[in-house]
């Protein structure tokens, strides 16, 4: 399964190794794993909960995932993101991509996170030492997936 | 027409459920008009509605505009703007 959603953890190693194997094509393969942090916007986050929409979560990433395929030369591209509650230094997302040569393995792989984080339907809530609130979307986020709409 | 409407997030905390299956008068054909619709019930959904910044809507689990139109037994989901990865 090209996309998955879980409670679990994921051994990053142990998932590229399997995208890549008997598959000899491969020269590059780029990927990213997104952590939670200890703080944010200048509170101490103790626990990260994370909620999605079941169903069109997985769509809207696949969705995310063909259109990379469609504007880079990447074999394979691999999205796995975490739900449920987690604590700092836990890992989160992970996004890999296989191309022949780095550049398309690389731009996938950015793309597709770009495009995750203002399109695919997850919410976060922190707790803070003054209690729960909801993560605000960052504008920033959605800069980034701009620049990718541009011409060409 | 009938439509199941889902809440996400900080609007399902404010609207206080996380689902409701409702029979709309004949004139909400339209996200837009399903919106208006909810504000027009008054609390909790007008203050969940006007409070939450850029609520973003799905219709059959795809992203939806205003004039996106509904169906019978449409899945019509609100939820403010994503946070994931």
């Amino acid at each position: 399964m090209p996309v998955r959603i879980q409670h679990e953890d994921f051994d990053a190693g142990a998932e590229i190794a399997r995208l890549r194997a008997d598959d000899p094509r491969v020269g590059a393969v780029a990927s990213f794993v997104g952590v939670a942090r200890d703080r944010n916007d200048g509170a101490a986050i103790s626990t990260l909960a994370l909620e999605h929409y079941p169903g069109m979560t997985e769509k809207a990433i696949e969705a995310i995932v063909d259109q990379a395929k469609a504007r880079w030369s990447a074999f394979e591209i691999l999205v796995i993101h975490r739900i449920g509650t987690l604590k700092p230094l836990d890992q989160i997302v992970l996004v890999v991509a296989t191309s022949s040569h780095r550049g398309d393995a690389f731009a996938a792989c950015e793309f597709v996170m770009d495009y995750l984080k203002t399109e695919a339907p997850f919410w976060k809530k922190e707790s803070t030492p003054a209690g729960e609130r909801w993560v605000d979307a960052r504008e920033s986020d959605e800069a980034a997936r701009s620049r990718w709409e541009g011409p060409g | 027409m009938k439509v199941t409407v889902l809440y996400f997030a900080r609007l399902r905390e404010a609207v206080g459920r996380d689902r409701e299956t409702l029979e709309l008068p004949a004139e909400v054909t339209t996200v837009g008009a399903l919106r208006a619709w909810l504000i027009a019930r008054g609390a909790p959904w007008s203050e969940a509605f006007t409070e939450i910044k850029r609520i973003r809507a799905a219709v059959a689990q795809e992203m939806a505009r205003d004039d996106t139109r509904l169906s019978e037994d449409a899945e019509v989901a609100f939820f403010p703007p994503v946070t994931g990865g």
